[in-house]
């Protein structure tokens, strides 16, 4: 049963081996150059089990995978049951809505001070369960990397999703992130991240502090 | 005969942010009577601001009365002069907002200051009838992807450097090539891409709905002076990549936003391939596809004019103290209290 048509992927509910799993997958894109094409989903296929990996050894809860087949670009992971962020965070009381954007900002924190880049953090990408933890999914556009030029550039998505979807509550809720973000990779490296997302901020088109 | 029409309502709207001066006029209802424009030529190189300036300070009294020959309309018609506040380059805004100052005052009738790139998107609105589009706005300045929500346009994705115009266009430069009247180096690209199927890999840069081109530029321009590639294989290449980065995150803004249309506008939605990439995504998400046509898809006057309208009969106009220009006014800041929903 199709779950969810995202950008790049097609996520379906399926049992299999007696789970219900999500099935994710990258299915070739006709309007781009089948050559390209195969290049970017097979490298997302092989990428996105590696870095969820990854990330439950930095402490990020992420679904299971449970299968990977990389000729067809596809993978089977665990379903997890929960509300994306985006749809609950703007109706949270502002105390809940701190707390949750906080503890976000560790789960980032963990997987930056493991190398490892989201690439897509949106709060589409965030799952909240019912017993209050946050799991991290999509990881198509990770990336390794131990670069403050990186952290900036994955941190200012962060942002710039807050921005578009959440735009009353930017402010208070990015503060949040970087307090959580903090605490986890110490103040000094945050105040580096932090003017490196300035700096990126300024190099895009028509930012009125240039 | 004039005299026997009932006098109706229109406005003029001047656009100078970049190397086009152009002069729209339309009546409050949508009808577009003249969109005339000049476009200044550089001899070498891109666009140097004060010599655009130049042109437009020279060509302004022409454009302006060859759009009022071909409306046709009395001068106590005009009931409203909007003009492009922002964004652009500083001193071709500052020559259009001289001349939207002058006539204003000469007919004494309300000023409209428009945002250049909320009016993209209206135009392309009236044009192809799109009701809530996702926006993909691609030109020589410009690389956003857009889309209301909650009293304004809210920029889904940009370009974390260049523009993607401003990244095809200096490719084009590298490989001398030399844009002439009507064919824009863009379209030069475009004709030698036609000629390759030989793909040369080049970085592929997406960070979630955002874009950078800059690193792409640098590998396409090391390529080019390597001389191991075609300039035609390289164009096709570059075109490519750029083009199916651009598909990609307008399809995430798409999945993320859930909007019914997509709408392609600006300059570089000129490119057959990018317009059929386009389409092919839009039909996979279920959603109506619109290009916007040249004549409006590039700067104009008349979706400045169209803007103006549509700000003013909302109570909103820009007093001569609070006509300065925005070089870097973004089109997020734009409150839009005329869009519904």
């Amino acid at each position: 049963m199709l779950f969810k048509k995202g950008a790049e992927a097609s996520l379906y509910i399926e049992e299999w081996q007696g789970r219900k799993v999500i099935m994710k997958q990258r299915l070739p894109k006709a309007y781009r150059l089948p050559t390209l094409d195969e290049a970017i989903r097979t490298h997302r296929t092989v990428r996105e089990p590696q870095s969820i990996h990854k990330a439950k050894e930095a402490g990020v809860p992420t679904p299971t995978i449970y299968l990977v087949d990389i000729t067809s670009a596809n993978i089977v992971m665990e379903f997890i049951e929960g509300k994306q962020v985006k749809q609950i965070l703007n109706d949270l009381s502002q105390a809940k809505r701190r707390s949750l954007c906080r503890h976000i900002g560790v789960l980032i924190g963990r997987l930056h001070s493991h190398g490892i880049m989201h690439g897509d953090l949106t709060t589409s990408n965030m799952i909240l369960t019912s017993h209050g933890k946050v799991f991290l999914v999509d990881f198509g556009l990770s990336e390794r990397s131990n670069e403050l030029e990186a952290r900036g550039v994955d941190l200012h998505l962060m942002k710039r999703a807050l921005q578009s979807t959440h735009y009353r509550y930017v402010k208070k809720c990015f503060e949040a992130v970087m307090a959580g973000y903090s605490e986890v990779v110490g103040r000094n490296t945050t105040e580096d991240v932090l003017n490196k997302i300035q700096e990126i901020e300024r190099r895009g088109r028509y930012v009125s502090e240039r | 005969m004039a005299t026997l029409r009932k006098a109706d309502s229109y406005c003029l709207g001047l656009e100078s942010t970049a190397d086009d001066f152009s002069v729209g006029i339309l009546s409050f209802k949508g009808d577009i009577l003249a969109n005339e424009a000049s476009m200044f030529m550089p001899e070498t190189g891109g666009i140097h601001p004060r010599e655009a300036a130049r042109h437009h300070a020279e060509v302004a009294g022409k454009v302006l009365s060859e759009a009022l020959r071909k409306a046709g309309i009395q001068q106590r018609e005009i009931k409203i002069i909007a003009f492009s506040q922002g964004p652009g380059l500083g001193p071709c805004l500052r020559t259009g907002a001289t001349a939207a100052r002058a006539l204003a005052c000469y007919l004494q009738v309300p000023l409209v200051g428009v945002n250049h790139c909320v009016a993209h998107i209206e135009i392309g609105k009236l044009i192809t009838g799109a009701k809530d589009p996702l926006t993909l706005y691609v030109s020589g300045g410009n690389t956003i992807v857009a889309a209301f929500e909650a009293g304004r346009y809210r920029v889904f994705g940009e370009t974390l450097d260049i523009s993607v115009g401003n990244c095809l266009d200096v490719f084009a430069r590298e490989a001398g090539l030399r844009q002439k009247i009507g064919e824009p180096l863009g379209a030069l690209v475009e004709k030698l891409a036609a000629r390759s199927q030989n793909f040369v890999s080049l970085p592929y840069t997406v960070k979630g709905m955002d874009l950078s081109f800059s690193g792409l530029l640098s590998a396409a321009i090391e390529l080019l002076n390597s001389k191991k590639y075609s300039v035609e294989d390289l164009c096709f290449s570059l075109q490519e990549v750029v083009f199916s980065m651009l598909a990609e995150v307008t399809e995430r803004a798409l999945a993320h936003t859930e909007k019914p249309e997509v709408l392609l506008t600006g300059g570089v939605a000129a490119n057959k391939r990018l317009q059929s990439m386009l389409e092919a995504l839009a039909n996979e998400h279920n959603a109506k596809f619109g290009v916007v046509p040249k004549q409006y898809a590039l700067d104009n006057g008349a979706m400045i004019a169209w803007t103006g309208i549509l700000t003013y009969q909302h109570g909103l106009s820009t007093s001569i103290e609070k006509s300065f220009v925005k070089l870097k006014w973004r089109l997020d800041e734009v409150y839009a209290p005329w869009v519904g929903g």
